[in-house]
């Protein structure tokens, strides 16, 4: 007994000495993070190995591709990028966000989606942290008065009503409004619900799915509602992970509507879900699709992306891309802590490989243009800005 | 209201065809806990196991195109075995590890029960790092084509399908348990497991058969899930394990009719529920029926009686 009991002693002990160990480190290099001409961090937060992670993934991987141009420099400051990996949930990020505030970020790419951004939002501004989305759309989180807060891409204020616009534009009259009961969905589906009234349109359907995860992916119901509506689109507010098969059970239930979606659909994924189903349909985004027919920055990113990782640009990587060339445009003018950065975000303005990085007071990208892709024969093609855009 | 007539048989015929999953899944539940008085938390992973299962037979058979006549019974009788086999032993080893140990310590139903949570846990976080942790989409198994309209609902062919298959199966574990000398002894160890051990029953025998039962029902399960929705995840089990051990406690859980009673009326309270108010309420629905059943039922609706089934 006292033989088992002493060498547990010894366990305890061996366990404590070796966290101890670690604890040093830990603090040794946050001292060397918060000097000057040493390392500054950036942050990552977003989906890495959640349900839909390839958004994550993209968005990581275009402010990676930031660093490695800032590198190619031999800059006298280092900057590494820490990636927290929330798997797109707002309770994960929450538990992520005293860790990444901790660990002595000085900014932070991210976090990608809009319901981990409102939860989160709080934390990073009592902390003076700023935060520069490159993908969460939704309204109202710019108004909560957040200074940290920033985001380039324009919101879906402006998304919900071009998808509007542009189904009026297509000669749609009667539409079905569903989403996934997601902040961004349902806030998408609002956005969209409201202009589409506005312009005369018919919302036949307007219901929404509880979200992945939640519920068997089952939508029979919502689709026999469709169904019985007649209508002409069916806009879909949520993400790939559920579009995908939604859009196939569609098709099989025999409803033959146009149906359009938004960016958190805009991704290779949705087709592998949906298959064939997904043919034809008609997905939004604030963000730039960059392919081989870019040119000029565009096309430089397009090739350097393609070089460094073997596959095209996602969605969002280009907006990766522009996040962290913010922060590296700060530490380049010679800021390196959080309030430094901070107020040189106010006064950033530069040609990012998406659009013109410049943001209003609230953190909202000054500009709102919002594009339109079609799917068509299993591949993602632009046809255009909401306005001018038509399907074929 | 209007939407419930307008829906009522698409309502009734998806209603049925997702009960029937649940029923399947909920047999599992039902028999351990009519044997081992014990939920067995980790059953819904042994649904996903199966799931995993009949993938892998659909990238390994080479389906490219969708099978018909004799090409998709053969497949279907091939995966749904090969489903068996694999989420039914899954679930005997699941019960020798997670179960057996505890039992021979004579430990309590409430260590059994963590110990459930745990292995559920494990085997989800198992799968998704040793298989994927993204969604697998499969190829088309069968053509969804319309059979028959009956108002508003299509009958189609995959539908069909799930229900028949479900319902087969049922029918054979029906005849099983009451009919043959191994039901006789599940029938004996649920009643009472001390005399059944005088009796000659071997009880530990007794309980791996019915893990493998279980295990093998949730397989085919599994098999008619991926056919239906040509998707699954590592996650896949944990919702639909809810609602399958929701399907049989309503029915009564330890009860075999209670738990295909119970997954059928869910299924189409789901979809009755979801065409009046909205399918954002479908589980609102679904777990209010079942709070309102057991306030004046707390047995179920067939009340326990695993071993009183009778032929």
């Amino acid at each position: 007994m006292s033989r088992t009991l002493a060498r547990r002693m010894t366990a305890v002990a061996a366990i404590a000495v070796a966290s101890l160990g670690l604890a040093a480190c830990g603090s040794d290099s946050e001292g060397d993070g918060g000097g000057s001409g040493e390392t500054v961090k950036i942050g990552f937060m977003g989906d890495l190995t959640g349900p839909n992670k390839q958004l994550g993934i993209n968005i990581l991987d275009g402010a990676k591709l930031a660093l490695a141009d800032y590198e190619k420099t031999n800059p006298d400051v280092k900057i590494t990028i820490v990636e927290y990996d929330s798997q797109g949930d707002p309770k994960q990020a929450s538990g992520l966000a005293p860790k990444v505030i901790d660990d002595g970020v000085v900014g932070l790419v991210g976090p990608a989606f809009s319901g981990e951004t409102a939860d989160t939002g709080a934390a990073w501004e009592e902390a003076g942290l700023p935060f520069v989305s490159a993908s969460a759309t939704r309204v109202t989180l710019s108004d909560n008065g957040w200074k940290t807060f920033h985001r380039v891409l324009a919101d879906d204020g402006f998304q919900g009503p071009g998808v509007a616009t542009f189904m009026a534009n297509n000669g749609f009259e009667t539409v079905a409004i569903i989403d996934d009961a997601s902040e961004y969905g349902q806030g998408l589906a609002n956005e969209v619900d409201a202009k589409a009234k506005e312009l005369g349109l018919t919302v036949a359907v307007r219901e929404a799915v509880a979200a992945e995860g939640t519920t068997v992916p089952n939508y029979s119901s919502t689709i026999s509602k469709i169904k019985g509506a007649n209508v002409d689109a069916i806009f879909y507010g949520g993400y790939y992970a559920q579009s995908g098969g939604f859009v196939k059970q569609l098709r099989d239930g025999g409803e033959d509507a146009v149906f359009v979606s938004g960016d958190g659909s805009l991704d290779g994924a949705f087709i592998e879900g949906g298959g064939e189903a997904a043919n034809g349909a008609a997905l939004s985004c604030a963000c730039a699709l960059i392919n081989d027919t870019a040119t000029g920055a565009a096309k430089t990113f397009y090739d350097a992306y393609k070089a460094a990782y073997n596959t095209e640009p996602g969605t969002y990587s280009p907006e990766g891309y522009d996040a962290m060339t913010a922060f590296i445009n700060a530490v380049k003018d010679g800021k390196t802590d959080r309030a430094g950065i901070l107020e040189y975000l106010t006064t950033v303005d530069f040609e990012g490989v998406s659009k013109q990085i410049k943001f209003e007071a609230n953190g909202n990208i000054v500009g709102g243009t919002i594009l339109m892709y079609q799917v068509k024969d299993g591949a993602i093609v632009g046809i255009g800005t909401t306005e001018d855009a038509k399907l074929s | 209201m209007s939407n419930f007539v307008n829906q009522f048989w698409a309502s009734t015929i998806d209603g049925l065809t997702q009960g029937a999953i649940y029923a399947l899944v909920a047999l599992g539940y039902t028999l351990v806990y009519g044997v081992l008085r014990l939920i067995n938390f980790a059953h819904s992973e042994i649904f996903m196991i199966g799931t995993f299962a009949t993938v892998g037979v659909i990238s390994a058979a080479g389906i490219t195109s969708p099978l018909a006549g004799v090409g998709l019974l053969l497949f279907v009788l091939g995966a749904g075995a090969v489903a068996a086999v694999v989420s039914g032993g899954s679930a005997v080893v699941l019960e020798r590890v997670a179960y057996r140990p505890l039992r021979r310590r004579g430990a309590t139903q409430l260590a059994a029960l963590i110990s459930a949570i745990g292995a559920s846990l494990f085997l989800q976080q198992a799968v998704s790092i040793w298989v994927t942790s993204d969604a697998r989409t499969t190829e088309r198994v069968m053509e969804k084509v319309n059979l028959l309209t009956i108002g508003t609902g299509d009958l189609r062919a995959d539908k069909l399908l799930v229900f028949v298959g479900a319902m087969a199966m049922m029918i054979l574990l029906d005849r099983l348990v009451s009919g043959t000398r191994f039901g006789r002894a599940i029938r004996a160890t649920a009643q009472n497991a001390d005399t059944a051990t005088l009796m000659g029953v071997n009880i530990d025998r007794v309980i791996m058969i019915t893990f493998l039962i279980g295990g093998a029902m949730a397989g085919v399960g599994g098999m008619l899930y991926v056919i239906f929705f040509e998707v699954t995840n590592f996650t896949v089990g944990f919702v639909l394990g809810i609602k399958a051990f929701t399907s049989a406690v309503l029915g009564g859980i330890g009860n075999l009719r209670g738990a295909l009673l119970g997954g059928l009326l869910l299924g189409l309270i789901e979809e009755y529920g979801a065409s009046v108010v909205g399918a954002q309420w479908k589980d609102v629905i679904a777990f209010s029926v079942l709070v309102a059943v057991l306030m004046f039922r707390p047995t179920g609706l067939l009340g326990e009686a695993l071993g009183k089934a009778r032929a």
